[in-house]
């Protein structure tokens, strides 16, 4: 048994699933706001983007204005901006850089071209109409990665920080998703129920890869309640708050059971009361306390499972 | 017909003055000088895809650059190949019982071979490592000797790198390439297989990890992915299955080395270090490395940890060292060099200083302690104010001097801008020794891709070849 994972290695393999699955996100995210932004909240639903990433002082720090263009830049292509997608492969590559001698040499060449193509893309590949279509190409090549790794990376020790890292992330991601909608839309209570309305919970829930899922679900049409439902509880959609939760807590628990490790214990519960937390309530009972809050309750938990798998398997100092 | 206007007068060249390339050269006719280069360009996006490369940092960015490569293999005769075999086998042989004895005895001083003060006072000289007795006698495990062949064909060696040589990664990955872009010129031409160096040199870590550890624990340890050879760092890592570890990733408890992983601290008891001797410890040597290990040289005093190559090897691949190499192997086994020196004039005795300063524009001028090219004054190329600039030094500080003959390297056929040209080329093969030695076939083939240039190290402008070595 092959019991020699360097702690640095497996912070590294963590990092690298996280920011291949945050630039998919960023993606689908930026998607979703491409289609909703032909409204009359255009303007502010691009300044949504930058408050759920909690970016406003770095972004109005470098742009006046959160008009399309400017937001676009800003989380696609620049390098200054640490939550750009562009960011995101840079560091993912760089993690991977460290990890050659783990990971498959298809996983670096297919990251190594990734990052070359977005470290090269021209302005005009930004503009209007040829966005969209960028922006498949990178959601592509992030689920092109992870496929590669599910098809070629070798399962021991690393392949469950892999789980790890990728669960987490996309668990943070759907809940920033589903907070870019609330932020704009629930304060304009007369809209709710409008055909625009309808349509842009369409849309949220294609960006999510959702839409025919929750059709089979709930063939009588759209209800916000029920999208945010199915995309926080639902037990059987990948991306799914729940879902990915629980992906978590069963990589963490088979990771620490079959190689006799006993440092995963704080993660362990962190990850446990959250899925406690997420089976245990409807979606009534969480917009009865605010969806807001309860996402913001999410992504705390979600964080302080990171922190406990740094001290545990990382050499993280205890916070 | 890529080979109708090549031509290298004056010069040996490694394709058309071999008896063995013919077969090669019949097949490289076949293909247009088109072809060529589309098989080029292809072979070298791959290689940069595969991420077969070095890293260059500039203050934001990390570039990574392919060592620059020829499609036109470099072919080696079997003949040819066993002679040079044996004299790097000698060679090796010698460089451990040199060392050895060294860190014993130091008969060879005693004997008056070597002068006390050249050995003594040498700054890779460690008196830490005297008394310390290694498994085998083995201090060079990994050895890259420098050949160069002159216009009459003769191999000569130019230069030994016992300490941390490196190269070996580019000639495992430019055969794959090679067998890729070109199956056709290598289908059944009788090449000898280069891809079992990691077996080979796990086998001799294994062989001279400390004798009590019954399944020792192997790392390779990097300055890290920063550093320029980090991909060759991943590649040697990969080839041995083995842990690739930082200095971060280790410590050392009761004179004991542990690497830390998930699971705790786990047991390290053999190390190849691809790290300078200056940083390894920071206890011994240099206090400010933040690349090594504190208490790194206790453990391996004690005998708890195995370094390949072992602490204190730079005393014996040094220039001025060099030129007592045929005098060195003639005292430790009693036989003549096999593949000789380049005549080298040492400029710490007074007779080869007063030669170089007579003969300064046909020699080469080499300082003492530097590697990859830098330093080096080439007589005939040189302008006056470049000859008076080394008179001035060479008179300041004779003993970082030693001059050679400008050697006319063999050339081979290269691939340049569309045409075929002869371009200088070196070979450093790389040894293993664990019990034994075994030696890669082939090995790095370096080629100086600018016309005419003799220097072919990769910080000033070289490239690799492929090497065939035929069955």
């Amino acid at each position: 048994m092959n019991n020699d994972l360097l702690s640095r290695s497996a912070e590294a393999l963590f990092w690298l699933s996280r920011y291949v699955e945050r630039a998919e996100n960023l993606a689908r995210i930026l998607d979703v706001n491409e289609s909703f932004s032909r409204d009359r909240a255009g303007a502010r639903n691009w300044l949504s983007v930058v408050q759920i990433n909690t970016d406003n002082a770095a972004f109005f720090a470098r742009h006046p204005l959160a008009d399309p263009a400017a937001v676009i830049a800003f989380y696609v292509t620049d390098a200054a901006n640490p939550t750009s997608i562009l960011s995101a492969l840079r560091a993912a590559r760089e993690n991977a850089r460290t990890l050659r001698p783990l990971i498959s040499t298809e996983m670096w060449v297919q990251l190594n071209r990734f990052h070359a193509r977005l470290a090269g893309l021209a302005a005009e590949e930004l503009a209007p109409g040829r966005l969209a279509p960028l922006l498949s190409e990178i959601k592509e090549a992030c689920q092109t990665h992870t496929g590669i790794t599910e098809g070629t990376f070798f399962r021991d020790q690393g392949w469950y920080f892999c789980q790890l890292g990728r669960y987490l992330e996309r668990a943070d991601q759907t809940t920033r998703l589903l907070d870019v909608k609330y932020h704009v839309l629930l304060p304009r209570a007369e809209e709710v129920g409008s055909p625009v309305d309808a349509s842009q919970w369409n849309a949220l829930l294609r960006s999510a890869a959702g839409y025919h899922a929750y059709r089979r679900l709930h063939p009588r049409g759209i209800a916000p309640a029920q999208v945010a439902g199915f995309l926080l509880l639902n037990r059987r959609f990948p991306r799914s708050v729940y879902l990915c939760v629980r992906e978590a807590e069963l990589a963490l628990a088979d990771l620490t059971a079959r190689y006799g490790l006993r440092n995963g214990r704080a993660a362990a519960e962190e990850l446990d009361a959250l899925r406690g937390i997420l089976s245990a309530m409807t979606i009534e009972d969480v917009l009865i306390g605010g969806l807001h809050e309860f996402l913001d309750m999410v992504q705390l938990r979600l964080a302080a499972t990171a922190r406990a798998l740094g001290e545990g398997f990382f050499g993280s100092p205890p916070t | 017909m890529i080979l109708t206007d090549y031509a290298a007068p004056g010069l040996h060249c490694e394709l058309t003055d071999n008896p063995a390339g013919g077969e090669i050269r019949a097949r490289l006719e076949r293909l247009s000088i088109d072809a060529l280069q589309a098989r080029a360009a292809a072979a070298e996006a791959e290689l940069y895809n595969l991420g077969i490369t070095f890293t260059v940092y500039s203050d934001k960015d990390a570039i990574d650059r392919i060592l620059p490569f020829d499609v036109i293999p470099r072919v080696i005769a079997a003949e040819e190949w066993r002679h040079i075999e044996a004299g790097v086998i000698q060679r090796v042989a010698a460089l451990n019982l040199l060392l050895a004895d060294l860190y014993h005895d130091q008969h060879i001083l005693k004997d008056g071979v070597l002068p006390p003060a050249l050995i003594l006072g040498h700054k890779q000289f460690r008196p830490e490592m005297i008394g310390v007795d290694l498994p085998h006698g083995t201090y060079v495990h990994i050895c890259g000797t420098d050949i160069i062949r002159g216009a009459d064909g003769g191999f000569m060696v130019l230069e030994d790198n016992a300490r941390t040589p490196s190269g070996v990664s580019y000639v495992i990955e430019n055969r794959h390439m090679m067998l890729r872009a070109f199956p056709d010129l290598v289908d059944g031409i009788g090449l000898r297989a280069v891809d079992d160096y990691g077996l080979r040199l796990r086998a001799a870590l294994r062989a001279c990890a400390p004798p009590a550890a019954a399944d020792p624990q192997i790392v390779l340890l990097s300055p890290g992915a920063y550093n320029s050879a980090f991909f060759e760092h991943v590649f040697l890592a990969r080839e041995m299955g083995v842990p690739l570890v930082e200095g971060r990733d280790l410590v050392v408890r009761d004179d004991r080395v542990f690497m830390r992983t998930i699971g705790g601290l786990a047991p390290v008891e053999m190390i190849y270090r691809r790290i300078n001797d200056d940083f390894l410890d920071p206890e011994v040597f240099n206090p400010d490395s933040l690349l090594g290990v504190p208490g790194l040289m206790r453990a391996y005093r004690a005998g708890n940890l195995g370094l390949a190559n072992a602490i204190g090897t730079g005393v014996a691949d040094d220039k001025a060292v060099y030129a007592y190499m045929p005098r060195i192997i003639r005292y430790y086994l009693g036989q003549e060099p096999i593949l000789p020196n380049v005549e080298t004039h040492l400029c710490r005795e007074p007779e080869g200083l007063a030669y170089t300063l007579d003969h300064l524009a046909e020699l080469v001028v080499k300082p003492v302690g530097e590697a990859g090219g830098y330093g080096i004054t080439i007589g005939p190329r040189a302008s006056a104010a470049e000859l008076a600039a080394c008179r001035a030094q060479l008179l300041a500080d004779p003993a970082n001097y030693i001059a050679q003959p400008c050697i006319a390297l063999s050339v081979a056929p290269t691939l340049i801008d569309g045409k075929v040209e002869p371009r200088h080329v070196d070979l450093r093969p790389f040894a293993i020794t664990g019990a034994g030695t075994w030696v890669l076939p082939g090995g790095l083939t370096r080629v100086a891709l600018r016309r005419g240039s003799l220097v072919v190290n990769s910080s000033q402008g070289g490239g690799s070849k492929d090497t065939w070595v035929l069955e």
